[in-house]
Formats: C-alpha cells, sequence, structure tokens
C-alpha cells in the first residue's frame, strides 16, 4: 500500500488534482451529497423496518429508497477514487481510519446485498409483523450505526494523518 | 464592530472553548457529528423537495409524506445546529470573519425564509394538490430554491475548512 501511495503521488494526475484545491474541496462536497443520499435513503428503510413510520408498505419503501442508496454508493466510489489519487498518501499509506472506513464499507454493502436478497425472498419476513421482531429492529439500528459510523472513521482521515 | 470582536473573543475563552482546542479528539468527534448530522438534513429535505418538483414519490401525498420525514429533518438539524455552536466557540473570530461561513449562515436564512413563506402562503389551499403530483407552480419552486440552498450550503460548509488559516 505505501508502494502504491509513493507511486500514486509521483504521478501527473495526482500533482494536477493537488494544484487546483478547489477541484478537491469540490469533490468533498460532491461525496458529502452523496453521504447525505445513501444515509438519508438507509434511514427511510431502516425507520419502516422498526415500525416507526407505517404509512408505506416495506415493498414501497424498498422501491423509493435502495436505488438511491446503490446510486449514491456509486457516486461515493467515483469521488472516493479521484480523492484517493489526489491524495494518496494521506489515505493509503498507514491510515488508520480509512482502513477502518473500507472495511466497515465492505461490511454495510454486504449487509445491504443480503438485505436486497432478503427482502426478494422472504418479504413476508419484513412485511408483516413477525415474531422475531426485536431481531429486524436491532438490525435496522446496527444497519444505520454502522454507516453512521462510515461517515465518521471518513471524517477521521483527515486527523489521523495531517501531511 | 468593538462588541462584536469582544463577545467573539469571550467565546473563546470559555472553559467549554478551552476544552475543545485543547483535546486532541473533541473537534474531530464534534465535527464528524455535524457532517453526520447535514447529511440528514440535506437527504431527508430533498425527499420532500424532490416530492413538490415531481421526481419522486409522487403517488404519495404530500402532508403525509411531510409528517413522516420532515420531523428526522429537524433533529437532524437540532444536532447540526449544537454542533456548530461548539466548533463555531472554538475559533468565533476567525469564523465569523470567513466569507464562506457567512455565505452559509446566509443561505441557511434563505431556506428557512422560504420553508416560511411556502407554508404560510403556497401550503394554504394544500387540500387542492395534496395528493396530486401536480404541484402549483409556487410549490415546485420551494422545492428547487430549498434544494439549491442547502447544496448550496454543502459547498460554503466544505470551504469553510479550506480557507481558514
Amino acid at each position: 500500500m505505501q508502494a502504491l501511495a509513493q507511486w500514486l503521488g509521483s504521478t501527473q494526475i495526482s500533482h494536477s488534482i493537488q494544484r487546483a484545491i478547489w477541484f478537491i474541496a469540490l469533490l468533498q462536497a460532491v461525496h458529502i451529497l452523496a453521504i447525505a443520499m445513501v444515509l438519508s435513503s438507509v434511514a427511510m428503510v431502516e425507520l419502516r423496518i422498526l415500525g416507526i413510520t407505517r404509512s408505506q408498505t416495506m415493498t414501497d419503501t424498498a422501491r423509493r429508497f435502495m436505488p438511491w442508496i446503490w446510486t449514491g454508493l456509486v457516486v461515493l466510489a467515483l469521488t472516493g477514487a479521484v480523492l484517493i489519487v489526489a491524495e494518496p498518501k494521506r489515505t493509503l499509506d498507514n491510515n488508520l481510519a480509512f482502513d477502518i472506513k473500507m472495511l466497515m464499507l465492505a461490511t454495510a454493502i454486504a449487509v445491504t446485498l443480503g438485505f436486497q436478497a432478503s427482502l426478494s425472498r422472504n418479504l413476508a419476513l419484513w412485511e408483516k409483523r413477525p415474531r422475531n421482531r426485536k431481531l429486524l429492529s436491532a438490525f435496522a439500528v446496527f444497519t444505520l450505526l454502522l454507516w453512521c459510523a462510515i461517515a465518521f472513521a471518513g471524517r477521521w482521515i483527515a486527523y489521523v494523518r495531517v501531511d | 464592530m468593538d462588541f462584536t470582536a469582544g463577545i467573539l473573543k469571550w467565546l473563546e475563552t470559555t472553559p467549554l472553548s478551552i476544552f475543545i482546542l485543547e483535546s486532541e479528539w473533541a473537534f474531530p468527534t464534534i465535527e464528524s457529528v455535524h457532517v453526520i448530522a447535514i447529511a440528514l438534513v440535506v437527504g431527508t429535505i430533498s425527499i420532500v423537495d424532490l416530492r413538490l418538483l415531481g421526481f419522486a414519490s409522487t403517488k404519495r401525498g404530500f402532508t403525509e409524506l411531510s409528517r413522516e420525514v420532515l420531523p428526522w429533518t429537524w433533529l437532524a438539524f437540532m444536532a447540526a445546529l449544537i454542533a456548530g455552536l461548539l466548533m463555531f466557540i472554538s475559533h468565533a473570530t476567525e469564523y465569523f470573519g470567513n466569507t464562506a461561513f457567512r455565505i452559509k449562515l446566509v443561505l441557511i436564512l434563505l431556506a428557512g425564509l422560504n420553508m416560511i413563506y411556502f407554508h404560510l402562503f403556497t401550503c394554504r389551499n394544500i387540500s387542492e394538490w395534496d395528493h396530486s403530483s401536480a404541484v402549483p407552480r409556487a410549490g415546485r419552486i420551494a422545492g428547487g430554491i430549498s434544494l439549491a440552498c442547502w447544496i448550496a450550503v454543502v459547498g460554503f460548509g466544505r470551504w469553510i475548512g479550506f480557507s481558514m488559516s
């Protein structure tokens, strides 16, 4: 990773982006807007699972918000990739916050995929009032907190490494 | 001007402010909470705005949608405000003089005024268009202004960090 960081940092494109500080700011702003997209969509889905919002079915809630989660993740991946190219040392070279964030992100994506699979295979589990409601509620809270933790770790990238 | 400078200086020297300044983890933590909070403000408000603009949730009644979403917007806004105030006092003088910060506050004010106008006037005949996807022009404009303001808030908010010394 260190070698990759060093090589990326020496490329022309990395230098070009670094010189245009406004571009990095713009990338980060878009990154934050995509976080808004993902986090709020996740929140709406979890609120439905928890039964706090009830006017829509689980199916309609998922149909409304799951696409935004995936779209948001694509934007996050794209802006994130360019941000890494712009500041490879800050992200790739031994940054605990970045590493933890990526680990949690992989987990969150797996969880989201699993949830989506479960919705299609066992809709009744999510749609009705099941016996294992406590488990589903715990899942909903855990998922939301996981996404928040990712954002938290993301902000800390800048503080764990100052260069 | 001296009076303002005095208040700002006083804020910076409060025990709370000094704690934030001297702690290694306090400011990053508060800032992280702030980012998560505004993400939820912008994200949830855009659900309502997109409804007004006719882009999403068009089959849902506007009142029902707002009632489900906006309480969370307010909760997130309170969190963002508290976190923002905590960050502000730690560098009060510098934030106060920062152009991006000032523009950001004006944008938030604008968003608020837009919201008030919408509720007082545009919503007068809400029963006529509540369940329609054809929102009156005033409603579409309100949604557009709201969305634009909050996206700009994020932009200028991020720029504050780049324009502080």
